[in-house]
């Protein structure tokens, strides 16, 4: 390594020594993505204390002097919208943020002294730490002016430099300023082919590749393409990551619905995936696609090869697109379980473009990377006809491109430092460590949780989440009832205003309702292990506890 | 069914393969394909700055790559490439995110950006504006998306859009399975706008059975380059108040205007100062973006859009869409944030920004005469001046021999005009019929963004190729 690199690392390393970020006394305040909102100068007072994050009582009481004549009311917007539910950002996060507000404004209102966000994957939200690597690069992308100083040297390593000498002389322009291609930069098209080629070890043409901002528009792209009314069916897992659910409705289509198996590790059943066709095509839906999450999102399962087989063999019988949702292909922690994706089955049982259409969805917000801001992700579409590939691209092209430096990140992620590169040490260390310590913490928590009184968790395979379920007690459930809430919500805003963590409520994915005994089950979502540390799961656990027990407590002496 | 082949074209959404995007249709795809073969092309199809060699502003873009690696503030060295303003910027703006632009924001944005955009808004227009009103999107189409999407609910439901018009409009409201309502701009009176028409327009649809809801303009105008007149917009207003419409307006030029009589105006502003109860009455968005400007950051996906006298509930409503999609882009809010608020006058960084940022207004204003003047030096082409926006939209009265030598290769007139000006020039530009255009007239629009030395060269083969196809299809000539 040369001097410079070594002086750049001394200097970085006594940088770490301080706590990181120090400087930014705002931090945790706006560790949820919130801070305080003044009334800009000039502006009339509000009613309310004009911070409020927007509630809606809050609105109406501000504008309930103006008389509602609008063309647009509630009643008269499109019922798509009206009708799309997305929970992972619903009412408990609202309560949240409005909590978060509390704090600010009444330090020690409230028992506890800061809002922890485990109701979404956000993690550098949560203090990590992008990679190096990643960051040096998209850097010197957004500011190509420093490849051309000498001083660069004493700032960035000599590989990141070279790569982004490599992207940018590759962009029309040289500038991350200009729209790229609809479907993405050329090289960082060939980059993601590249990539996808050393992990299957099958081919991957570029042309198959739509670059787009995060995973969620190319899902969109593909129900728009795909639903033409609510005669068109989609096949979703339930439990599900609700972006399927919300996206199915805006487009006007119908979500057909399969369970996942809690009792067999939410095991993808195939009879069951059968049955659930069968059943809505004799009720008059066609339809036209099956969408997979592996690993599983909110479940943590990671299907095994077998089952992978059995599901591409299922589309192509059955003239299904799959969706496969792969964007936590790097988030294995099960030891033996290993990620395969759903083009690699597909080829190594000899299946071509010609024989299934295989729709794969990667991000750059999840991994060891977790770069959620950054909004960069593509699908791999590959089975289409030519002609139907067009119209993708034309509607990519309406929103002319996602964003550039989203575009070269997706890239670094698919083809990141090898060894023998500068970087490459640093690299693999801070990639280890995320990983191993989401690993640890997906273990720590669902053994903790599995000691909980009334609370069963199937182990965090892979992803970010942990799904337990928790056996309420009847009174909770009507304690739950009197006050008009599904159970799980009444639990989550319990463990809300009682600890300050935000989780997303079973219902919001979708479940099961079991009565047995008399006695419904509850799932309560948990986006746990993107906590700091250990400590702070095991705080969680604890709280949980002792919710359960003031639950059972409080309705006993109710 | 089972031949894996799920996806045909065949029972594709309607409306997917119903939409039209002129913009990157036809003639961009072919200028690709010449591209490939080692032509050289110049696009002026889509207004793209950077990707035509205009430069970054500095200052913006230490500041991204300082909150993209915020690790080198750390370092010792950091002072050796970045200006201390910069850095301190850099740091204001991470301390708005939490954790760094790694981690998706609020659905609507970072809250201190939201902050920084209605104090823009404020000493703009002189009238406050309020955050929680204002939406981050990832560039206005976005928006765009967003709003329409609420406001149609099937195919009854029209959106009135000017014509000619950007074709982001006729595009979303079919994917979204509206119904476009045009109304007309008056090319004689320099793409001016006459509420009669917009009158006309409305009672016909109305009687077709259309619920008309919405109403678009583009000030300044895309393509046709038009800055509104104040009065041109309290009709306007007046126009959506009466006949109970959304008023949409796209201001995503409002920097690039390049005359002095008519300084760009927000519709906002004429708004508020038309006072009670109109000021509370219409429903108002507003968009913008990075794209254009002198900042042209078009790659970085920025824009936002504002939204004044909308029904809470429906704001919150918007609200909830944004959020299936998570965020906007944290790289796009911060430019956008840095667009809004530049340097100030006694920043270190404030002669280099200025002096880099008026280099760019003054030759896009240069070229927008060039462009024009060039335009209508040559035979048959008329084109009004273009006095905001990016574009010229130059009318070209083809020869009857041209139009039916068009239609015996199977093209629109204007099509064909524009096939051959690129095969023989290497200028991609686009056909008028993309934007829309009254029936039997035929443009074309070009941007005026190729460089200024450029210029001269690219407006003199244009002049040569248009004397060459006149002279070939002249009807004289062709009645020989």
């Amino acid at each position: 390594m040369n001097r410079a690199g070594a002086l750049r690392r001394a200097a970085r390393a006594a940088a770490a020594a301080r706590p990181r970020h120090a400087e930014f006394a705002t931090e945790g305040a706006a560790a949820g993505g919130q801070i305080v909102q003044q009334p800009p100068s000039g502006a009339p007072p509000v009613e309310g204390n004009g911070q409020d994050q927007g509630g809606p009582n809050q609105l109406h009481r501000r504008f309930s002097t103006l008389p509602w004549t609008n063309p647009v009311t509630l009643q008269s917007i499109n019922p798509k919208i009206l009708k799309t539910e997305y929970a992972v950002r619903g009412e408990i996060v609202t309560r949240a943020q409005n909590l978060q507000q509390e704090l600010i404004v009444k330090p020690g209102s409230l028992p506890f002294e800061e809002i922890v966000y485990c109701n979404i994957g956000n993690p550098q939200a949560l203090s990590q730490p992008p990679i190096t690597f990643f960051r040096e690069v998209v850097a010197l992308c957004d500011h190509p002016n420093l490849l051309d100083k000498s001083e660069t040297h004493a700032l960035f390593s000599s590989d990141a430099i070279l790569r982004a000498f490599r992207i940018i002389d590759n962009i029309p322009g040289r500038t991350t300023g200009a729209y790229s291609h609809s479907q993405g930069i050329k090289v960082c098209r060939d980059d993601i082919a590249a990539g996808i080629a050393a992990r299957d070890g099958y081919p991957a043409n570029p042309e198959d590749i739509f670059i787009t901002d995060g995973a969620s528009p190319g899902v969109h792209m593909m129900m728009q393409l795909l639903i033409s009314s609510e005669k068109d069916g989609i096949l979703c897992p339930i439990p599900q990551y609700p972006l399927y659910s919300a996206s199915i409705a805006l487009h006007g289509g119908t979500l057909v619905p399969y369970y996942l198996n809690e009792s067999s590790g939410w095991g993808l059943e195939l009879n069951e995936l059968k049955q659930q066709l069968q059943a809505a095509r004799s009720g008059g839906t066609n339809v036209r696609a099956l969408v997979v999450i592996n690993p599983g999102n909110p479940t943590g399962q990671v299907l095994s090869e077998e089952n992978q087989r059995e599901i591409v063999q299922f589309c192509k019988e059955e003239g299904l697109v799959l969706l496969a949702d792969e964007v936590y292909q790097e988030n294995i922690y099960a030891e033996g379980k290993k990620f395969n994706s759903f083009k690699k089955v597909a080829r190594s049982m000899g299946l071509e473009d010609k024989d299934v259409n295989i729709v794969s969805f990667q991000s750059v917000s999840k991994g060891y990377y977790g770069e959620c801001g950054r909004r960069g992700g593509y699908m791999e579409v590959t089975g289409l006809p030519k002609d139907v590939k067009d119209q993708l691209y034309k509607v990519a092209s309406v929103n002319l491109c996602s964003n550039v430096s989203g575009q070269i990140l997706m890239s670094l992620v698919m083809n990141p430092p090898k060894p023998g590169d500068e970087s490459y040490e640093q690299f693999a260390e801070e990639r280890d460590s995320i990983l191993s310590s989401l690993a640890r913490r997906a273990k720590v928590l669902t053994e903790a949780m599995n000691k909980l009184e009334g609370v069963s968790c199937n182990a965090a395979e892979g992803a970010m989440y942990v799904f337990p379920r928790l056996d309420l007690p009847e009174r909770a459930l009507k304690a739950a009832g009197a006050v008009g809430m599904l159970a799980d919500v009444f639990y989550a805003r319990r463990l809300l205003d009682a600890t300050g963590i935000v989780m997303v409520p079973g219902s919001g994915f979708g479940q099961v309702w079991h009565t047995i005994l008399g006695s419904s089950y509850l799932k309560a979502n948990v986006a746990i292990f993107l906590l700091r540390s250990h400590r702070r799961s095991l705080i969680f656990v604890v709280a949980l506890a002792s919710l359960l027990h003031s639950c059972r407590v409080r309705l006993t002496y109710a | 069914m089972a031949s894996g082949k799920v996806m045909d074209p065949e029972n594709l959404n309607e409306n997917v393969k119903k939409t039209v995007y002129a913009v990157r249709g036809e003639l961009y795809l072919r200028a690709s394909e010449l591209q490939k073969e080692g032509k050289k092309i110049i696009f002026t199809n889509v207004g793209n700055p950077h990707a035509l060699g205009q430069k970054p502003l500095t200052f913006p873009r230490q500041v991204m790559a300082l909150c993209q690696a915020p690790f080198l503030m750390d370092d010792p060295h950091v002072g050796l490439m970045f200006p201390p303003d910069a850095i301190a910027t850099a740091r204001k703006y991470l301390a708005m995110t939490g954790g760094g632009v790694g981690a998706y924001s609020d659905s609507r944005g970072l809250p201190g950006v939201r902050k920084e955009v209605a104090d823009f808004i404020l000493e703009r227009d002189g009238y406050p504006s309020d955050p929680e009103n204002i939406f981050l999107t990832d560039g206005a189409s976005k928006g765009v998306a967003q709003v329409l999407n609420a406001l149609i609910r099937n195919d009854r439901d029209g959106v009135l859009v000017p014509i000619p018009q950007y074709p982001l409009y006729s595009a979303t409201i079919q994917l979204l399975g509206g119904t476009l309502v045009p109304y007309y701009l008056t090319e004689e009176s320099n793409w001016g706008m006459d509420v009669k028409d917009l009158q006309r327009s409305v009672t016909e649809a109305r009687r077709k059975g259309i619920t008309v809801r919405g109403l678009v303009f583009i000030n300044p105008g895309n393509p046709t380059g038009q800055c509104l007149t104040e009065k041109n917009l309290r009709e306007l207003i007046e126009f959506c108040i009466k006949e109970r419409l959304v008023l949409m307006a796209d201001e995503v030029y409002q920097q690039n205007v390049y005359q002095d009589e008519r300084p760009f105006i927000s519709a906002r502003k004429v708004l508020m100062s038309m006072g009670p109860r109109i000021s509370k009455e219409l429903e108002l968005v507003s968009f913008h973006t990075v794209s254009k400007g002198f900042l042209g950051e078009c790659g970085q996906r920025g824009g936002y859009f504002e939204m004044t006298n909308f029904h809470p509930q429906t704001v919150d409503e918007l609200y909830k869409v944004s959020s299936i999609a998570l965020s906007p882009n944290v790289t796009g809010q911060i430019m956008m944030g840095l667009m809004v608020k530049p340097p100030r006058p006694g920043d270190i960084s404030y002669p280099q920004y200025k002096a880099e940022s008026e280099a760019i207004s003054l030759s896009l204003r240069r070229r927008a005469r060039i462009m024009t003047d060039g335009f209508n030096a040559c035979e048959n082409v008329v084109c009004n001046f273009t006095e905001g926006a990016m574009y010229s939209f130059p009318q070209v009265m083809l020869p009857n021999a041209a139009i039916a030598a068009a239609k015996q290769a199977g093209k629109a007139p204007d099509v064909f005009y524009c096939l051959r000006l690129l095969e023989s020039t290497g200028i991609s530009t686009v056909p008028g019929s993309g934007f829309g255009q009254k029936e039997g007239t035929f443009h074309v629009r070009t941007t005026i963004l190729p460089s200024e030395k450029d210029m001269p060269g690219i407006m003199e083969s244009f002049k040569r190729f248009n004397a060459d196809f006149m002279s070939k299809y002249s009807d004289s000539k062709s009645k020989l």
